[in-house]
């Protein structure tokens, strides 16, 4: 008992660190936030077509979040391997399992500001629009879809911190592992829009798929993190 | 240790003398002895590589994340089952590539398109990829037990989304868009001898696989003997420079 509250405790330090070092810093706002709203801009030079861009808006949006969180991991993890921290977190006797589910936690919360900021470059720029029952399956699939990224992140990004080169090699081996992601929420996100004619009732299933994600990689996170970090 | 060059012994040189003869028998029965299809001509004879190739691609992948958990919860920790594991990855990510070209050029044949967004290629070209991803941690530096536990990690997360892939890529297949062109489950009647020469294509390619692991394997084992020799080396060669 006493041992999940103090996992639990140690968690929200280690996130709330994190999200004090991102405030201070403001990254996120200043850097990674009109990063992603470029890429949108781009896609609309790219694509050329405002019927195109109302129809893949949700595909766009989920490709803006993706490029954009390689960058806040890298963030999130450079911070840590600087000044050798994580080192010390865990040479301190601090439980593996805390710091994964703490970064993964402020991981979570940039990636959701993130992709509201998004949804809301989508409204103005593509000019989708959502029924009050569309907005609640939007809001409920990116919830899930944020807790699977961010989890999924913070393992491949505590994989590939420290060593030389993570910079390439991160995107290598998180975007395959994420495609379920895109793929569940791009749909769960078209049916939200109804984009092309979906209707917001067959975007559940792909809830349903975003949700196992998010499970599988939060616990599989909170095992396997300790052995990759620990050398 | 025995300290002859080379990596073969008496065993691995009479399995090799085996397999190379089994392909000629198999380019034979391939390329000559089994008739053409009848809707597909002689195209059909890319399946007696292709279908094998991907067959010791899922074999060496098994492999890989076996004794990647073999190292992981043994004992000893005996770096022989990371040098395995990473023998038979190198492996099947070769065979994996070797069943995507061919199967692509299979398809320009048969489908007109050297590519369609079919859910078992489309998964397959994730398998090629994270498995690229896994020989690129191999490679990332440090000691040899830190790549042996990363890299044994990072198999038996790929056994977790391996899976998931390709059931959301068959989700995203089934619900998203009706049947594609190609439908690889009924492509071909086979006879006898074609079935025969397809069978003798497993086998071959799985002794294959068999020598190439014993082979490169042992190369591994050599790779990481001699990065600890020059270690060694210079470690005393400090030493040396301390004392004068």
């Amino acid at each position: 008992m006493s041992g999940a509250t103090n996992l639990r405790r140690i968690s929200i330090a280690v996130a709330r660190k994190d999200l004090r070092i991102e405030w201070n810093s403001r990254i996120l706002v200043n850097q990674v936030a009109p990063f992603a709203a470029i890429v949108m801009v781009l896609f609309a030079f790219a694509l050329d077509n405002d019927g195109i861009l109302q129809r893949v808006a949700p595909g766009l949006i989920w490709l803006a979040t993706l490029f954009s969180m390689l960058v806040v991991i890298q963030r999130s993890f450079s911070v840590e391997s600087a000044d050798g921290a994580l080192d010390a977190l865990r040479v301190a006797g601090v439980d593996a399992r805390a710091i994964f589910l703490g970064k993964a936690f402020a991981l979570m919360v940039q990636l959701f500001i993130l992709e509201l900021l998004l949804v809301g470059t989508a409204f103005v720029l593509y000019n989708v629009s959502m029924s009050p029952l569309g907005i609640l399956e939007a809001l409920v699939t990116m919830i899930t879809a944020t807790v699977g990224l961010g989890s999924v992140g913070t393992l491949y990004g505590g994989l590939a911190a420290g060593v030389r080169g993570r910079e390439t090699l991160l995107p290598l081996l998180l975007l395959p592992v994420v495609a379920p992601v895109l793929i569940g929420a791009t749909r769960a996100m078209e049916s939200a829009f109804g984009s092309g004619g979906a209707t917001v009732s067959e975007g559940w299933p792909w809830i349903g798929l975003l949700g196992v994600f998010a499970v599988l990689f939060v616990v599989v996170g909170a095992v396997a993190f300790g052995p990759l970090v620990d050398e | 240790m025995n300290t002859h060059s080379g990596t073969g012994t008496k065993a691995t040189r009479a399995l090799g003398v085996v397999v190379i003869t089994m392909l000629v028998a198999l380019a034979l029965f391939g390329l000559v002895f089994s008739a053409e299809d009848v809707v597909q001509g002689s195209t059909v004879r890319i399946m007696y590589v292709h279908v094998p190739s991907i067959w010791v691609a899922y074999m060496a992948f098994a492999l890989t994340a076996v004794c990647s958990g073999v190292y992981l919860t043994g004992k000893n920790r005996s770096l022989i089952w990371d040098r395995i594991a990473g023998a038979s990855g190198e492996i099947g990510v070769l065979f994996v590539a070797v069943s995507l070209v061919t199967g692509s050029l299979w398809g320009r044949l048969t489908w007109g398109v050297y590519w369609v967004w079919d859910a078992r290629l489309t998964s397959t070209a994730f398998l090629f990829i994270t498995y690229i991803g896994y020989l690129a941690v191999r490679r990332l530096g440090g000691t040899h037990r830190q790549r042996a536990k990363r890299s044994s990690v990072l198999a038996l997360l790929a056994v977790i989304e391996i899976p998931l892939v390709h059931f959301s890529v068959t989700m995203w297949r089934s619900l998203h868009q009706s049947a594609s062109v190609a439908d690889p489950n009924a492509k071909v009647q086979l006879d006898d001898l074609m079935l025969f020469s397809l069978f003798l294509g497993l086998i071959t390619f799985t002794l294959l696989f068999v020598w190439l692991v014993l082979h490169r394997q042992r190369t591994l084992h050599l790779e990481d003997a001699f990065s600890d020799r020059g270690l060694d080396a210079a470690i005393s060669a400090r030493r040396e420079e301390a004392v004068q």
